[in-house]
């Protein structure tokens, strides 16, 4: 009985080392610097609010099918605490969708006016290891700019240095919340750089084949509604006249 | 002396045990211990490399190959129990109920749509959203971009005109994944209900996709892993 009491402990001593040594890994770290912040492309620059009371719609599957596991896995628990708005829209409660959110935002340039529409798919993608420090989500940006034109944004987002710096510590907080100041990029492909891909399919965009990061501001996250200030932007670049196309996005 | 007494209560180690046996248990109990922690962060480890954190749940494609190459595949919304939004300028009854479409003159003219996507089975597998627009710089616009959670993303520019009645083609201008390396085609068509159902917007949209594969030597060469 001694033998099995000190196995049990040396068990569970183990598994608390592996744990924190996945937490506290610093070799996952967040990319701080955007690799577009060296092109000298011209830019197109696009501000969101990742808040779910200031988009249009934003709606997934709302913890209907979560279990236990849902609720102590720190991926599975950021990921469903972004809270449906408004509160009526239709649930992605189906098998195929549940892992999915959609995100309905206008968009704003950067002098914080309406720039457009932007539409974001994201699922959690298949590809996610904790082991690597990779929680990954598929997403899939449509965007429509009135008088220029539309085109999708493909990109794999890695949340795990949120997940880390901003939403396990929020959980961890005697009042369930987070402030402070977490900037990141969370863009980590498909291209080589980690920039995401654009495909332009409409007006000035037809054709047009490069790359976008994404980047969040946090200032504010709840364990039980998920961010309270957060800011996204997109920066998209654009193909100048100097390039081969010979196109101007002017 | 241990007598008979004494037998039924706690004995200490020390007088059972010699010195030597002492130390064998505590050096056992420490091997134990060791043995444990490396066991321990064993198992977290390979926990978490052979339970996958997230397992995506697929529906089988359902792909039909055409006589003369190509595929097809079907899919299919029912309006209105799939429809998820309505978003356009100066709607009485806003879909869905609270929301707050931006009052931008420079988007009044457009109107999103946000639909669950079905499959020829009625399984629901994507969602998907139809932008149609009158935009003063770039035209009639109408697209639809559908998004399989499983599979990827595919955008379609539909022709702003019908082709017969109400069927509408468009061409397949990006795909993400799956869809990455497809180029082809897509119809929209309306269906409305054939029941006695008193509401004149029930019906399905279906779109039909054709589609063949580049072996990745367009849109998806580029796209590194």
């Amino acid at each position: 009985m001694k033998y099995q009491m000190t196995l049990l402990l040396g068990l569970l001593t183990g598994a608390a080392i592996a744990i924190g040594f996945l937490f506290y890994n610093p070799l996952p770290g967040q990319t701080s610097l955007s690799p577009l912040s060296v092109s000298d492309r011209q830019q197109i620059i696009l501000n969101y609010s990742a808040v779910s009371e200031d988009s249009i719609i934003l709606t997934n599957d709302d913890e209907s099918r979560a279990g236990i596991y849902s609720r102590v896995h720190p991926l599975l628990r950021y990921w469903q605490t972004r809270k449906r708005h408004p509160d009526k829209v239709l649930q992605l409660w189906e098998e195929s969708i549940s892992q999915t959110d959609i995100l309905v935002t206008e968009l704003r340039d950067g002098r914080n006016e309406s720039a457009g529409i932007g539409i974001k798919f994201s699922s959690r993608s298949e590809r996610t290891r904790v082991l690597n420090g990779t929680a990954l989500i598929d997403s899939a940006w449509y965007i429509y700019l009135p008088g220029q034109g539309t085109l999708l944004i493909e990109q794999s987002e890695n949340h795990w240095s949120l997940i880390r710096e901003v939403v396990i510590p929020a959980h961890w907080s005697s009042g369930d919340n987070w402030r402070g100041t977490w900037h990141g990029t969370i863009s980590d492909g498909p291209g080589a750089l980690g920039t995401g891909r654009v495909y332009g399919s409409s007006g000035l965009f037809g054709g047009l084949e490069s790359d976008a990061i994404e980047t969040l501001t946090a200032k504010a996250y709840s364990a039980d509604v998920g961010p309270i200030s957060m800011e996204g932007q997109l920066t998209i670049e654009m193909i100048s006249g100097d390039d081969d196309s010979g196109e101007s996005y002017e | 002396m241990i007598n008979g007494s004494v037998m039924t209560r706690p004995i200490s180690l020390k007088l059972l045990w010699s010195p030597d046996e002492a130390l064998f248990f505590r050096i056992t109990v420490i091997k134990v211990f060791l043995v444990g922690i490396i066991l321990g962060v064993a198992g977290v480890l390979a926990g978490l490399h052979y339970v996958p954190a997230v397992d995506q749940h697929r529906e089988a494609s359902i792909i039909a190959v055409k006589p003369n190459g190509g595929n097809t595949e079907m899919f299919h919304v029912k309006v209105p129990v799939d429809r998820i939004m309505i978003g356009a300028s100066g709607q009485a009854s806003p879909l869905p109920i609270g929301m707050v479409w931006p009052d931008e003159p420079r988007i009044s003219d457009a109107r999103v749509e946000l639909f669950k996507l079905r499959n020829a089975r009625d399984a629901v597998v994507g969602v998907a959203t139809r932008l149609a627009t009158n935009d003063s710089e770039i035209g009639d616009l109408i697209e639809w971009a559908l998004h399989l959670p499983a599979r990827g993303t595919v955008l379609v520019k539909m022709s702003p005109q019908p082709m017969d009645g109400n069927r509408r083609v468009g061409e397949l201008t990006a795909g993400t994944r799956e869809f990455g390396p497809l180029i082809g085609s897509m119809s929209e068509r309306w269906v409305a209900e054939p029941t006695n159902s008193e509401d004149a917007s029930s019906g399905r949209i279906e779109l039909q996709m054709s589609f063949v594969s580049t072996n990745g030597h367009t849109r998806g060469e580029e796209v590194a892993e």
